[in-house]
């Protein structure tokens, strides 16, 4: 049977395709599914650019009667807190992204070859922690305790440098991606392994830094439980747990604005949008996340079907 | 000649330190380039697993946690004295439980589904904007569900519940609608990455099982049942599992932020996690939280070793170790 002949059973024969209601039933649920996925972040939007007498009058609405962006022009001029936020992220993201994808793929190297005797070991050293962990309390204890870590930005960086899982496909790269003639025959000519890890091995594994680097700076980005748990005072305060802090209390923004400060100072009352504001700083906060994730999720799926990451 | 030597050296017990040595002689560089890594290994994972002796003591600030004397069990029998024991394992892994169930069913139809999209554009933008939520903060989602639920301008009590003439509902001082929230917000949160791994199994079928199904007349229904899911079986068979692996371990994040830390809803958003934070960070009772965060690790790496064993029993290939 030819190709072209196999095609036409394929496409004529009715029995492999669905029932045209099958297939709009399919269309309209998904429609309907991916409108659910991005409604709740539209109302967000919406109530961001609401005019905060509308809010009052008639709650959080998907159309709001007037529009205003007063919440933007106060997040912008007037919180200061909101400015540090977004920096301390970014420091933080920046700063933890790249040093780990570093020490990761400086780990995984030594690991990943089998010449060397120790690899074993040292894939079951990081491969454990994924298995058992000391709990909290004595985790903290150590950061806050032994490390004085406490309200610094270290304390932000260093829990997520190494993850487990990523050295291990990190290693399983190596072993399946880097011809070992290569190695060897380098190895031959002289070049240390230094050479030969940064001239060599890097340049050949640019698609699993690529993932490792996406994943981590997503995990950056997102976290905020190191700062519930490690920051206390007014520094090192990034968006996450900003927007967690407005969460509970609305006014904490008011306290860290320089209007807010003179008008107080003045004897007055500061007055800000402050339910507009709410949301305005949820959009601020996940903008650069919605804006790269389309990107991002390419390298997601191919990070996630990258296989075995056997210890 | 080198290999000779090494041959030797396994056969004769008392050189190996000799061997040891010469293997850090010639791998140096090895051991340097390492070092980073290892150091945060021994800081953030490996010394607080001997702080596990915290939960056998009663610790005090001035001796310090070694000077600090030693209880023995009295932690633990004070925490099962608790009802908050009872109530916070029970949490955990009922709404664990169902989040496997829910995660395994919807993914996997969405999956199937999204397959049978011939439109490769349309399918493409499905799978992109179900991934959106999944990257999201909970703080984010948390914000997400306010704007719906919040009981003064939430969309439900200000437009929705009144134009079905239904009174506004108090949602964050209501028990009971919890565990259907919380088990969507979670559903709705990893769906996108759920159905991706599905979607790379599908697809990494076989088209000539469908060719022969199709020839031999069998419906698209009667494929999917007969070919797709029987040869689905290990991934999900797998994905279940390693779930089922840390059905110990709560998302603090969806349990922590999504209720707004409402007291009225501890009964039923408490969990193991929760429960470790709040009496650590907030109480500051030390050995009552170690001592939960204990029985966690311990039965959770239990938990790991069991499950995987299973796994390597039905498929070695997709063991974790």
């Amino acid at each position: 049977m030819s190709a072209e002949t196999e095609k036409a059973i394929h496409i004529s024969n009715p029995k492999n395709r669905l029932p045209k209601l099958a297939t709009f039933g399919i269309h309209t649920m998904f429609t309907i599914y991916s409108l659910l996925c991005i409604i709740p972040l539209i109302l967000v939007i919406m109530v961001s650019i609401s005019d905060e007498t509308a809010i009052v009058r008639s709650g959080y609405s998907f159309w709001p009667s007037e529009f205003s962006l007063d919440a933007y022009q106060f997040l912008f001029k007037d919180a200061t807190a909101i400015v540090r936020a977004y920096g301390i992220s970014i420091a933080v993201t920046l700063i933890g992204t790249i040093t780990s994808m570093i020490i990761i793929a400086l780990y995984a190297y030594p690991i990943s070859r089998r010449d060397f005797p120790h690899a074993k070991f040292f894939t079951f050293f990081v491969f454990f922690t994924m298995l058992f962990n000391g709990g909290l309390v004595p985790w903290y204890l150590v950061y806050v305790q032994l490390l004085d870590l406490k309200n610094t930005m270290l304390a932000l960086i260093v829990p997520l440098l190494v993850a487990a899982f990523f050295v291990l496909i990190t290693r399983t790269f190596f072993q399946t991606t880097i011809p070992q003639a290569i190695l060897e025959s380098a190895n031959m000519d002289g070049a240390g392994e230094l050479t030969i890890f940064f001239k060599i091995v890097l340049p050949l594994s640019l698609p699993v830094l690529a993932t490792v680097a996406l994943f981590q700076t997503l995990t950056y980005w997102n976290d905020w439980f190191l700062s519930l748990v490690f920051i206390t005072k007014e520094a090192n305060i990034s968006i996450q747990y900003l927007m967690y802090k407005t969460m509970l209390n609305i006014q904490y923004l008011a306290n860290n604005s320089t209007a807010a400060a003179a008008i107080r100072a003045a004897g007055g009352e500061f007055k800000f949008p402050s339910e507009s504001v709410r949301m305005a700083m949820v959009i601020v906060g996940i903008g650069p996340i919605v804006f790269a994730y389309p990107f991002f999720q390419k390298y997601f799926v191919k990070g996630l079907t990258v296989g075995a990451v056997k210890g | 000649m080198s290999t000779q030597a090494v041959h030797v050296d396994l056969e004769q017990p008392p050189r190996r330190k000799a061997k040891f040595i010469r293997t850090v002689k010639k791998y140096w560089m090895f051991y340097l380039m390492m070092l980073p890594a290892l150091l945060v290994l021994l800081l953030n994972n490996y010394i607080p697993m001997f702080g596990i002796i915290i939960a056998f003591k009663n610790i005090n600030y001035t001796d310090g946690i070694l000077g600090s004397p030693w209880s023995g069990f009295s932690n633990f029998k004070y925490l099962f004295m608790t009802s908050d024991s009872w109530v916070i394992t029970r949490n955990t892994l009922l709404y664990n439980s169902g989040f496997i169930i829910l995660n395994l069913i919807f993914p996997l139809a969405f999956a199937i589904m999204l397959n049978e999209i011939k439109n490769r554009f349309l399918a493409k933008m499905h799978q992109t904007v179900m991934f959106l939520p999944y990257f999201l903060s909970m703080i984010v989602i948390s914000y997400l569900t306010y704007a719906f639920l919040s009981d003064t301008n939430g969309f439900f009590n200000k437009t929705l519940l009144p134009m079905l003439n239904i009174d506004p509902v108090n949602w964050y001082f209501t028990k009971e609608v919890w565990p259907y929230i919380l088990s969507m917000v979670n559903t709705w949160k990893s769906m996108g990455y759920y159905t991706v791994i599905y979607m790379a199994a599908i697809i990494g079928i076989d088209e000539e099982y469908y060719e022969a199904a199709t020839i031999d007349g069998a419906s698209k229904f009667k494929q999917i049942f007969t070919i797709t899911i029987p040869l689905l079986t290990p991934i999900i068979t797998i994905m279940t599992l390693l779930q089922i692996g840390r059905i110990f371990n709560a998302d603090f994040g969806l349990f922590f932020q999504v209720p707004r830390e409402s007291g009225v809803l501890f009964p039923v958003t408490n969990v193991i996690d929760t429960y470790v934070y709040r009496t650590f960070i907030t109480v500051g009772d030390i050995g009552l939280s170690s001592a939960a965060g204990l029985i966690q690790s311990v039965v959770g790496f239990t938990l790991v070793f069991l499950s995987n064993w299973i796994v390597r029993r039905i498929d070695s290939d997709n063991a974790l170790f």
